[in-house]
């Protein structure tokens, strides 16, 4: 196998734009996800019977193979972005879903309670006190579901080559039998999936500068 | 701790025949934190403790204030205005609450933790600011080195302080207190406790201080409640006459078989009557000293130092003519503070040599005598009422006021006898 670096050089055009489409493959269903998702987890937390229902609901729409999910849909939205988006924003509820609702059951009760007696209206509380201590567990979740669409957005590229994304250098590659592309394509979803996870780690310290084990702020700069 | 500059407006609070169940079906008292047809009242200013055993509802009681917990009948009077008529989200903010746990916000800083209330009430940044400084200069917490800081960083102790201090945020006229210094070690909850006690004297506030321990019921209260399973009060009044005379069975028990030491642990030594007692001083003439003692039922003579600080006891028969020095002394007795309890001035003077305790200011100067007799006698006096928590503060800042004099004396005091000592022993070798 012999990597073609003059075929890299020549279409790095190409290559931006597939890692450019490959992030909004990423970005909009994890956007679309994690609101339908916290909508869900505030329910869940408010009316506990809910859950059961959710984690079942999100649970069997998980297991559908994406191949499958888009078979089933195009009869539907034809071979729009929406028949990508769709399936794959159903693949975040189910570990969104969860960590959310993790992330709100970590909150000690004694600061709920702290938070009731001293005149916090439920809207104030949910915003100001549940959801800044619920940030640790979702960012796990958030981290979860990021680099798991990642890997699933290379499937979009089945839909036919005006999807783009990293998946059509690996088809393409594949089918024309010039591994310069498909590597390149493989490679860049890793890499892609390394740089947002660490992304998304430095994100999560910076909006949680208390959270932080004892020992990291005991020495006040 | 500097003054605040807080308004001194407290409110009484009235339990109405007020009646928490939590089984609909069954009336039967005993429910984990039912509380039954309780009626009490708590005046303005004072700490009022709700004691008892765990699920007697003294928990539930307090949440009922706040409305945490609503009432299944009967009202909560604050000041003379039904709780259950006002806006919920106004009445919390008016109430200042601390629990065991100190439920402090771990995701904010100290000083957002302290605005908390005044933030929600709307109060200009400035002003929040300037109040979160000068309430954790009252706990006692140095702003420029806590403010910032989050929840994490700090020990136990210095958490429930800034528990404190939000629920002081803004001056609320009542504070609820659920264990607040339950979760520190017994060192830690002593402090927090005299804290509290001396900051309560100026802040006066009406206060519903919830606890399982009955000693620190006693010490904290002006007036205790002990309830007893199913939300029943068994007896209500100031620790003292809780200790003297229980009520019931129930509370004989719960306040525990060394009932008669507690009550000894309200009163202090300032609160006897001192008898004089007769002293000689090194370098008196034996033969008159003995002459003017021997009208004296007490067989000893007390040998002081010529400041009049106490050296010891000297067997009357001994004295003899001649001058009178401190080989003549024999035993000693405990020195004893005007503020150390009876408690342990009894403890004392059953280890000492003579059974006398020695009252002296803070610096030694011999100011009185008290005996075994003189304690026993104060406690048969059933009716005896000792200071409440808050008088034996303000006491004990008198005594801190006093004492700053009397340590400039002692200073003079100590200066003389260094040079004495320098000039003189020509006078003690001769």
């Amino acid at each position: 196998m012999e990597i073609r670096w003059d075929w890299i050089a020549s279409h790095l055009d190409d290559i931006a734009v597939a890692v450019w489409q490959h992030l909004v493959y990423t970005a909009i269903p994890l956007a679309v996800g994690f609101v339908i998702s916290m909508a869900l987890a505030i329910w869940a937390v408010r009316k506990p019977w809910v859950y059961g229902p959710v984690t079942a609901i999100t649970g069997i729409l998980y297991t559908i193979p994406s191949l499958a999910a888009f078979a089933l849909l195009i009869p539907f939205t034809g071979l729009t972005p929406l028949t990508a988006f769709i399936p794959l924003t159903t693949y975040t509820l189910l570990i969104l879903f969860r960590n959310i609702v993790a992330g709100f059951e970590a909150v000690p009760r004694e600061v709920l309670e702290a938070a009731d007696g001293m005149g916090y209206r439920s809207g104030e509380r949910l915003l100001r006190v549940e959801l800044p201590l619920a940030v640790p567990l979702m960012f796990a979740g958030i981290r979860l579901a990021t680099v798991t669409l990642i890997g699933l957005a290379t499937v979009v590229s089945i839909l036919g080559s005006s999807f783009g994304g990293l998946g059509q250098l690996i088809t393409d590659g594949l089918q024309t039998f010039f591994p310069t592309k498909y590597v390149t394509g493989g490679l860049l979803a890793v890499v892609l999936a390394f740089v947002v996870d660490f992304l998304l780690v430095r994100l999560e310290r910076l909006i949680t500068p208390w959270a932080r084990t004892r020992a990291e702020l005991a020495d006040p700069a | 701790m500097t003054a605040p500059a807080t308004s001194q407006r407290a409110a009484t609070v009235e339990f109405d025949h007020v009646t928490k169940s939590y089984d609909a079906r069954a009336t039967k008292a005993g429910a984990p934190g039912a509380v039954n047809d309780l009626s009490l009242t708590i005046p303005a200013g004072k700490i009022c403790v709700l004691v008892g055993p765990s699920g007697c509802g003294k928990t539930t009681s307090l949440k009922m204030v706040n409305r945490l917990i609503e009432p299944t009948s009967g009202r909560i009077l604050l000041d003379g205005v039904d709780a259950a008529t006002r806006d919920t989200t106004e009445l919390r903010r008016s109430i200042g609450y601390v629990i065991q746990q100190t439920g402090l916000f771990p995701h904010q800083t100290i000083e957002d933790n302290v605005t908390t209330v005044p933030r929600l009430l709307g109060w200009p940044a400035a002003r929040q600011h300037a109040r979160a400084e000068e309430l954790l200069d009252i706990v006692g917490l140095d702003p420029a080195k806590y403010a910032r800081r989050y929840p994490a960083q700090l020990s136990g102790g210095e958490r429930q302080r800034v528990g404190v201090a939000r629920a002081l945020a803004a001056d609320p006229p009542i504070m609820l207190m659920d264990e607040p210094f339950g979760a520190v070690d017994p060192i830690v909850r002593e402090r927090l406790q005299n804290e509290f006690l001396r900051l309560q004297e100026r802040l006066a506030k009406t206060i519903l201080f919830v606890t399982h321990d009955i000693d620190e019921a006693i010490k904290m209260g002006d007036v205790v409640a002990v309830f007893r399973a199913g939300g029943v009060v068994a007896q209500y009044g100031p620790p003292a006459e809780i200790l003297a005379s229980p009520a019931s069975d129930f509370v004989a028990r719960f306040v525990g078989t060394d009932r008669g030491l507690k009550r000894l642990s309200l009163f202090r030594v300032g609160e006897l009557p001192l008898s004089s007692v007769v002293t000689a001083r090194v370098g008196d003439d034996g033969a008159i000293i003995r002459r003017v003692a021997a009208g004296q039922p007490f067989d000893h003579v007390l040998v002081v130092d010529e400041h009049e600080r106490p050296i010891g006891w000297a067997p009357r028969e001994r004295l003899t003519a001649g001058v009178i020095s401190a080989e003549q002394v024999e035993s000693t007795s405990p020195l004893l503070d005007r503020r150390t309890t009876l408690k342990d001035a009894l403890s004392m003077l059953l280890d000492a040599d003579v059974q006398a305790g020695l009252v002296v200011d803070r610096a030694g100067i011999l100011r009185g005598m008290i005996t075994v007799g003189d304690i026993t006698a104060l406690m048969r006096e059933s009716a005896a009422v000792p200071l409440n928590a808050t008088e034996r503060a303000a006491a004990d800042a008198a005594a801190d006021a006093e004492a700053g004099g009397a340590d400039a004396e002692a200073d003079t005091a100590a200066d003389a006898a260094a040079g004495t000592a320098a000039a003189g022993p020509a006078v003690i070798g001769a």
